[in-house]
């Protein structure tokens, strides 16, 4: 039952994907080319009101329902990490015109195909894996 | 009820997204999907070959779940609040992609070039689809963090790494829309 908040909770990710059209591949190619400011708005304002939730998890304002401190974890620093990742992300990110959470929000939709893109991600994840310590950070 | 089947503005969706990132926090988690690619490797065995993926998948339970819901969500969401499946792109962006042959741009969610049954079983179309997904997977782990995990919280978070990483996927994305798309299709 603790996992129920969890699937409502992603079942709104998955409404307000859909909805917003951020699951349209016409959207991210749209955004790449600088001919909606649609994209920009959802992204920027969704960090603008998140400086205001860090704000609040910082100061202690808010903690979680069962009244712990809320910390987030920063990401890993590192140049080659983040961008030449960033990069590779971006490549797929234009192509695929869709990140990891839309990519599952159009199995929703029907969308067969997405399945070998999803695929392909998993893969994408395992040689990660099997190369890291080969790969710069 | 028009509000609801009517396309959701971005006034509307990035304070709901933002939301949803504070939802999972109070919940006692984070917001981050592309960790979930980890989880299905280690799933499916691969802890026996890398101990990269030697994680009890449990404690990701949660993130699961919640992709579970995206996907019921998508399908409440395609079947029961939306009346077309147009998307109304800027008209230059249509006549862009008919450039570079991609045909009724906007005319639904996805381009036939890509996402179609047939394509899928083209060779060509089949590794397009394959090629696009390990880039997206191999990259938001080497990064550590997508869309959701470095664009929204660690920005918001006002971390460098994150900026350095959001640098990163618009210099791949405009490489891959400006100057490789042209020469696929």
């Amino acid at each position: 039952m603790k996992y129920i908040k969890f699937f409502l909770v992603g079942i709104l990710f998955g409404i307000v994907m859909s909805k917003a059209e951020i699951i349209s591949w016409y959207r991210i190619y749209e955004m790449f080319k600088f001919q909606s400011f649609h994209m920009y708005g959802i992204i920027g304002s969704a960090i603008l009101l998140g400086m205001v939730s860090m704000f609040l998890f910082k100061k202690k304002m808010v903690k979680t329902f069962k009244g712990e401190e809320i910390y987030v974890m920063p990401k890993k620093e590192g140049l080659s990490r983040n961008l030449l990742g960033g990069i590779l992300f971006g490549l797929g990110w234009a192509l695929a015109g869709a990140c990891p959470g839309p990519m599952f929000v159009l199995i929703g939709k029907g969308v067969v195909s997405i399945l070998v893109v999803i695929f392909g991600a998993t893969l994408g994840a395992f040689f990660y894996g099997v190369y890291k310590d080969k790969l710069p950070h | 009820m028009d509000f609801i089947t009517q396309p959701w503005e971005w006034y509307v969706a990035g304070p709901v997204i933002s939301f949803i990132m504070f939802l999972l926090y109070y919940f006692g988690e984070r917001f981050g999907v592309s960790s979930n690619l980890e989880t299905f490797c280690s799933i499916g065995g691969a802890g026996k070959f890398v101990n990269y993926f030697k994680i009890d998948w449990r404690d990701n339970l949660w993130n699961l779940i919640f992709i579970a819901g995206s996907i019921v969500g998508g399908f409440i969401a395609s079947n029961y609040l939306t009346t077309t499946d147009a998307v109304a792109i800027n008209p230059q962006t249509v006549k862009d992609l008919a450039d570079i042959g991609i045909m009724n741009a906007g005319q639904s969610y996805l381009p036939d070039e890509i996402f179609s049954v047939d394509t899928m079983l083209t060779l060509k179309g089949f590794l397009i689809l394959i090629v696009a997904g390990f880039l997206v997977g191999f990259g938001a782990r080497w990064a550590g963090g997508c869309t959701s995990g470095h664009a929204i919280v660690g920005l918001s978070n006002l971390e460098l790494a994150s900026l350095i990483a959001v640098i990163g996927f618009f210099i791949g994305g405009l490489v891959m829309t400006w100057l490789i798309l042209p020469l696929i299709f």
